[in-house]
């Protein structure tokens, strides 16, 4: 069960967490709590796995190079071929959309030559041809998700 | 690949790259977490705080602080909505479809052959049935009735970390 203080640390710290020696010890002070008050509500959130870390998000493509690749799978076939996509180190995000084209997935690598190198393999291995569609251009500034808790 | 990543390459040095690969683990729950960060690479508290303080500014970090799991509360649809826009209209249509609160993210990717679409955006949503009212609201205001365009809702997760290439575990927005 969330309480105030988790919704608070939820919705209000995801962005601008204090860059100072004691950023739990300043969120406190901010909402009129203990330091560990705030430790030990953020300790639950993450041993609940409401979060999935506090830390920085890096835009896409400023370090390494990455794609998105979409590549259209019978069904029968979808999970094997999901299984040998995941267990490659390059590749991050790996889902199944409602969509002929239904296996999407995210490949980082080190630099362009790596990348190639790393979707060849996973077309010669799954039989599939990859859609490549590397990121051109970003619209959204990211100020956090705005939660609405109402209910949870 | 965007000119801005040679640009953005030059502008982090080795201990920045030891100092992102770790802090990207994320950020230890006790009273002085960037003094526990430093110590694993050995770097002292205040030049932790200065660097991330600089990469902030510099843009490499696009916001810092926590990373909720929209599944655990409660937002089970996630729909990839894709639109066949004209070049020319992408920037302004994007730059709107972004101020939406409920949108997480939005993209132009490249045309490819059976694949005509161009501008990607992303909802994550309670259920369905209120993604697809959250789409409707955004088709009218931002004028994108006339566009072709799909909806593609998750279904099956089969991969998803923080923890991305080899040693470098780099949380990108998404790829």
């Amino acid at each position: 069960m969330l309480t105030p203080l988790h919704k608070q640390l939820l919705n209000d710290f995801q962005r601008d967490f204090p860059l100072s020696p004691t950023p739990y010890r300043d969120i406190a002070e901010a909402i009129g709590v203990s330091e560990a008050d705030v430790l030990s509500a953020l300790s639950d959130l993450n041993a609940n796995n409401f979060i999935s870390r506090i830390g920085p998000i890096i835009p896409p493509n400023h370090i390494g190079v990455s794609t998105l690749v979409a590549m259209a799978v019978p069904e029968a076939q979808l999970q094997a071929v999901a299984d040998k996509i995941s267990a490659y180190p390059e590749i991050n995000h790996n889902y199944e959309r409602e969509h002929r084209f239904n296996l999407w997935f995210v490949a980082i690598a080190s630099d362009a030559a790596h990348l190639n190198a790393v979707i060849t393999a996973i077309e010669q291995e799954c039989g599939y041809r990859c859609l490549q569609l590397p990121l051109l251009d970003d619209f959204f500034i990211d100020l956090g998700f705005k939660l609405d808790m109402s209910h949870a | 690949m965007p000119d801005s990543s040679l640009f953005a390459e030059n502008l982090l040095d080795a201990r920045d790259r030891q100092l992102l690969e770790q802090v990207q683990l994320g950020l230890p729950i006790c009273s002085r977490p960037y003094s526990a960060i430093g110590d694993n690479i050995d770097m002292p508290e205040a030049e932790v705080i200065e660097r991330l303080t600089r990469l902030k500014q510099q843009g490499l970090i696009k916001r810092m602080g926590v990373i909720v799991k929209h599944q655990q509360l409660g937002y089970r649809a996630n729909a990839m909505i894709v639109w066949n826009v004209p070049d020319d209209l992408i920037k302004q249509l994007g730059g709107h479809i972004s101020r939406f609160s409920f949108v997480t993210l939005c993209y132009q990717r490249p045309r490819q052959p059976e694949w005509p679409y161009n501008l990607y955006c992303m909802i994550h949503g309670k259920d369905k049935v209120t993604v697809l009212a959250q789409l409707d609201q955004l088709n009218n205001a931002c004028g994108l009735l006339n566009f072709e365009r799909e909806i593609l809702f998750s279904r099956r997760c089969f991969k998803q970390r923080g923890a991305l290439y080899q040693s470098k575990p780099w949380a990108l927005a998404h790829g």
